[in-house]
Protein backbone atom coordinates (compact mmCIF):
# COMPACT_ATOMS: atom_id res chain seq x y z
CA UNK A 1 0.00 0.00 0.00
CA UNK A 2 1.54 3.60 -0.93
CA UNK A 3 1.03 6.09 1.15
CA UNK A 4 1.95 9.91 1.61
CA UNK A 5 3.77 10.44 5.21
CA UNK A 6 3.81 14.18 6.43
CA UNK A 7 6.13 14.73 9.78
CA UNK A 8 5.61 18.21 11.74
CA UNK A 9 7.76 19.90 14.41
CA UNK A 10 10.24 17.29 16.38
CA UNK A 11 9.70 14.83 14.37
CA UNK A 12 10.28 16.49 10.96
CA UNK A 13 13.47 17.74 12.62
CA UNK A 14 14.57 14.29 14.08
CA UNK A 15 14.11 12.02 10.61
CA UNK A 16 14.74 15.18 8.65
CA UNK A 17 12.53 16.04 6.15
CA UNK A 18 8.87 16.75 5.98
CA UNK A 19 7.19 13.74 4.35
CA UNK A 20 7.66 10.96 2.16
CA UNK A 21 5.77 8.54 -0.15
CA UNK A 22 6.35 5.00 0.99
CA UNK A 23 5.15 1.46 -0.19
CA UNK A 24 4.49 -0.11 3.04
CA UNK A 25 4.20 -4.17 3.48
CA UNK A 26 0.61 -5.87 3.75
CA UNK A 27 2.43 -6.45 7.15
CA UNK A 28 1.78 -3.01 8.44
CA UNK A 29 -1.95 -3.15 9.61
CA UNK A 30 -2.76 -0.34 12.34
CA UNK A 31 -0.76 3.02 13.15
CA UNK A 32 1.28 1.07 15.97
CA UNK A 33 2.41 -1.45 12.90
CA UNK A 34 3.40 1.52 10.77
CA UNK A 35 5.73 3.49 14.01
CA UNK A 36 7.40 0.10 14.04
CA UNK A 37 8.30 -0.60 10.42
CA UNK A 38 9.22 3.17 10.61
CA UNK A 39 11.46 2.75 13.30
CA UNK A 40 13.58 0.09 11.38
CA UNK A 41 14.14 2.01 8.71
CA UNK A 42 17.04 4.39 10.13
CA UNK A 43 18.59 5.40 12.98
CA UNK A 44 16.86 8.87 12.47
CA UNK A 45 13.54 7.15 12.50
CA UNK A 46 14.43 5.29 15.44
CA UNK A 47 15.39 8.47 16.91
CA UNK A 48 12.60 10.83 16.23
CA UNK A 49 10.16 7.59 17.36
CA UNK A 50 11.89 6.42 20.51
CA UNK A 51 8.99 7.55 23.18
CA UNK A 52 6.38 6.12 20.81
CA UNK A 53 3.95 6.53 23.39
CA UNK A 54 3.84 10.32 22.85
CA UNK A 55 4.18 10.56 19.26
CA UNK A 56 0.54 11.46 17.73
CA UNK A 57 -1.06 10.04 14.62
CA UNK A 58 -3.27 11.56 11.96
CA UNK A 59 -5.36 9.25 9.39
CA UNK A 60 -6.52 11.62 5.97
CA UNK A 61 -5.82 14.54 8.60
CA UNK A 62 -8.20 13.46 12.00
CA UNK A 63 -6.75 12.30 14.74
CA UNK A 64 -6.07 8.67 15.05
CA UNK A 65 -5.54 6.21 18.29
CA UNK A 66 -1.91 3.71 17.61
CA UNK A 67 -4.31 0.68 17.52
CA UNK A 68 -6.39 1.61 14.61
CA UNK A 69 -6.70 0.49 11.38
CA UNK A 70 -4.58 2.37 8.32
CA UNK A 71 -5.97 0.54 5.90
CA UNK A 72 -7.35 3.19 3.32
CA UNK A 73 -5.23 5.85 4.28
CA UNK A 74 -4.12 8.38 2.04
CA UNK A 75 -2.42 10.41 4.07
CA UNK A 76 -0.80 9.60 7.47
CA UNK A 77 0.69 13.02 9.66
CA UNK A 78 2.68 11.85 12.42
CA UNK A 79 3.88 14.74 15.17
CA UNK A 80 4.63 15.61 18.57
CA UNK A 81 1.46 16.55 21.23
CA UNK A 82 -0.35 19.78 19.81
CA UNK A 83 1.23 22.73 21.52
CA UNK A 84 -1.02 25.89 19.62
CA UNK A 85 -3.11 28.41 21.14
CA UNK B 1 -38.63 33.51 10.93
CA UNK B 2 -36.36 30.01 11.53
CA UNK B 3 -33.08 30.78 12.46
CA UNK B 4 -30.50 29.88 9.40
CA UNK B 5 -28.20 27.24 10.66
CA UNK B 6 -24.78 28.08 12.36
CA UNK B 7 -21.55 28.23 10.86
CA UNK B 8 -18.55 28.39 12.15
CA UNK B 9 -16.12 31.29 10.69
CA UNK B 10 -12.37 29.35 10.97
CA UNK B 11 -9.08 30.79 9.71
CA UNK B 12 -5.87 29.52 9.66
CA UNK B 13 -3.46 32.75 8.45
CA UNK B 14 0.30 34.34 8.97
CA UNK B 15 -0.86 37.84 9.67
CA UNK B 16 -2.73 39.60 11.62
CA UNK B 17 -6.20 40.04 12.64
CA UNK B 18 -7.92 42.83 13.75
CA UNK B 19 -10.87 42.27 16.62
CA UNK B 20 -12.92 45.29 15.67
CA UNK B 21 -13.54 44.29 12.50
CA UNK B 22 -13.99 40.48 13.17
CA UNK B 23 -16.52 41.90 16.16
CA UNK B 24 -18.31 43.85 13.53
CA UNK B 25 -18.55 41.35 10.65
CA UNK B 26 -20.16 38.57 13.53
CA UNK B 27 -22.41 41.18 14.59
CA UNK B 28 -23.40 43.80 11.91
CA UNK B 29 -27.04 43.74 10.93
CA UNK B 30 -28.24 41.65 13.65
CA UNK B 31 -30.55 41.99 16.53
CA UNK B 32 -30.38 38.00 18.40
CA UNK B 33 -27.05 38.47 20.34
CA UNK B 34 -27.14 39.16 23.05
CA UNK B 35 -23.62 38.27 24.48
CA UNK B 36 -20.29 38.20 22.85
CA UNK B 37 -17.26 36.35 24.30
CA UNK B 38 -13.63 37.17 22.83
CA UNK B 39 -10.66 35.53 23.53
CA UNK B 40 -6.96 36.27 22.70
CA UNK B 41 -4.26 34.62 22.73
CA UNK B 42 -0.87 36.47 22.60
CA UNK B 43 2.92 35.98 22.71
CA UNK B 44 4.41 36.03 25.90
CA UNK B 45 8.11 37.31 26.14
CA UNK B 46 8.95 34.57 29.47
CA UNK B 47 10.15 37.58 31.22
CA UNK B 48 12.18 39.21 27.90
CA UNK B 49 14.35 36.01 27.38
CA UNK B 50 11.84 35.65 23.96
CA UNK B 51 12.40 37.11 21.02
CA UNK B 52 9.83 35.27 18.96
CA UNK B 53 7.49 32.11 18.48
CA UNK B 54 7.49 30.44 15.57
CA UNK B 55 4.31 28.46 14.81
CA UNK B 56 4.45 25.78 12.76
CA UNK B 57 0.88 23.93 11.52
CA UNK B 58 -0.53 20.97 9.78
CA UNK B 59 -1.95 22.72 6.32
CA UNK B 60 -5.40 21.51 5.61
CA UNK B 61 -5.85 19.44 8.95
CA UNK B 62 -5.47 22.83 11.39
CA UNK B 63 -8.15 24.18 9.52
CA UNK B 64 -10.57 20.34 9.25
CA UNK B 65 -9.78 19.94 12.96
CA UNK B 66 -11.01 23.75 14.12
CA UNK B 67 -13.78 23.16 11.79
CA UNK B 68 -14.97 19.99 14.09
CA UNK B 69 -13.76 21.56 17.38
CA UNK B 70 -16.08 24.22 16.37
CA UNK B 71 -19.26 22.19 15.17
CA UNK B 72 -18.87 20.26 18.53
CA UNK B 73 -19.33 23.79 20.53
CA UNK B 74 -22.41 24.82 18.08
CA UNK B 75 -24.29 21.22 18.76
CA UNK B 76 -23.35 22.34 22.53
CA UNK B 77 -24.31 25.48 23.01
CA UNK B 78 -27.45 28.02 21.75
CA UNK B 79 -24.66 30.14 19.61
CA UNK B 80 -25.70 32.99 17.03
CA UNK B 81 -22.21 32.84 15.88
CA UNK B 82 -18.20 31.28 16.51
CA UNK B 83 -14.69 32.83 15.04
CA UNK B 84 -11.53 31.07 14.88
CA UNK B 85 -8.47 32.11 13.63
CA UNK B 86 -5.30 30.80 14.27
CA UNK B 87 -2.27 32.41 13.30
CA UNK B 88 1.00 30.55 11.83
CA UNK B 89 4.56 31.67 11.35
CA UNK B 90 6.75 34.11 13.53
CA UNK B 91 5.18 35.87 16.24
CA UNK B 92 7.04 38.62 18.67
CA UNK B 93 6.14 38.99 22.01
CA UNK B 94 2.92 41.21 21.98
CA UNK B 95 1.59 39.86 18.95
CA UNK B 96 -1.72 38.04 18.33
CA UNK B 97 -1.50 33.88 18.00
CA UNK B 98 -5.43 32.89 18.45
CA UNK B 99 -8.96 34.78 18.73
CA UNK B 100 -11.70 32.87 19.50
CA UNK B 101 -15.35 35.01 19.17
CA UNK B 102 -18.44 33.16 20.72
CA UNK B 103 -21.99 34.59 20.20
CA UNK B 104 -25.12 33.65 21.65
CA UNK B 105 -28.40 35.42 22.93
CA UNK B 106 -27.04 35.21 26.74
CA UNK B 107 -23.96 35.19 28.32
CA UNK B 108 -23.13 32.00 29.99
CA UNK B 109 -23.34 30.11 26.64
CA UNK B 110 -20.99 32.32 24.77
CA UNK B 111 -18.52 31.96 28.03
CA UNK B 112 -18.81 28.63 27.97
CA UNK B 113 -18.31 27.83 24.19
CA UNK B 114 -14.97 30.01 24.00
CA UNK B 115 -13.33 28.59 26.51
CA UNK B 116 -14.18 24.93 25.31
CA UNK B 117 -12.87 25.74 21.78
CA UNK B 118 -9.59 26.66 23.56
CA UNK B 119 -9.34 23.94 25.42
CA UNK B 120 -10.26 21.74 22.57
CA UNK B 121 -7.74 23.71 20.51
CA UNK B 122 -4.95 23.84 22.69
CA UNK B 123 -4.95 20.06 22.72
CA UNK B 124 -5.96 18.59 19.15
CA UNK B 125 -5.42 21.66 16.79
CA UNK B 126 -2.40 20.63 15.41
CA UNK B 127 0.10 23.52 16.08
CA UNK B 128 3.80 23.35 17.08
CA UNK B 129 5.88 26.24 18.57
CA UNK B 130 9.26 26.74 18.99
CA UNK B 131 10.76 28.95 21.22
CA UNK B 132 13.50 31.74 19.51
CA UNK B 133 15.34 33.55 22.35
CA UNK B 134 16.52 36.82 22.48
CA UNK B 135 20.31 35.67 23.26
CA UNK B 136 19.96 34.17 19.69
CA UNK B 137 19.91 30.75 20.44
CA UNK B 138 16.87 28.78 19.16
CA UNK B 139 15.49 25.16 18.90
CA UNK B 140 13.31 24.56 21.83
CA UNK B 141 10.00 23.08 21.12
CA UNK B 142 7.25 23.69 23.59
CA UNK B 143 6.27 20.79 25.45
CA UNK B 144 2.40 20.02 25.98
CA UNK B 145 1.33 20.97 29.64
CA UNK B 146 -0.72 18.00 31.35
CA UNK B 147 -2.82 21.03 32.72
CA UNK B 148 -3.98 21.84 29.29
CA UNK B 149 -5.39 18.15 28.95
CA UNK B 150 -6.81 18.51 32.47
CA UNK B 151 -8.46 21.47 31.22
CA UNK B 152 -9.94 19.62 28.41
CA UNK B 153 -10.95 16.61 30.44
CA UNK B 154 -13.75 18.89 32.21
CA UNK B 155 -15.48 19.01 29.21
CA UNK B 156 -16.36 15.42 28.17
CA UNK B 157 -19.53 13.98 29.66
CA UNK B 158 -19.93 11.59 32.07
Amino acid sequence: MKVDLVYFAWVRERIGKPGETLDLPETVKTVGDLLNHLKGLGEEYEIALEHDRVIRVAINQEHATHDEPIAGAREIGIFPPMTGG
Amino acid sequence: MTASPVTAKVRIQAEDFDLAAEMADLSQGRADIGAIVSFFGLCRDEGGRLAALELEHYPGMAEAEIGRICAEAIARWPLKGLVAIHRYGRIAPGGNIVLVLAASPHRQAAFDAANFVMDYLKTSAPFWKKEHFADGSSGNWVSAKDADDEARLRWQKA
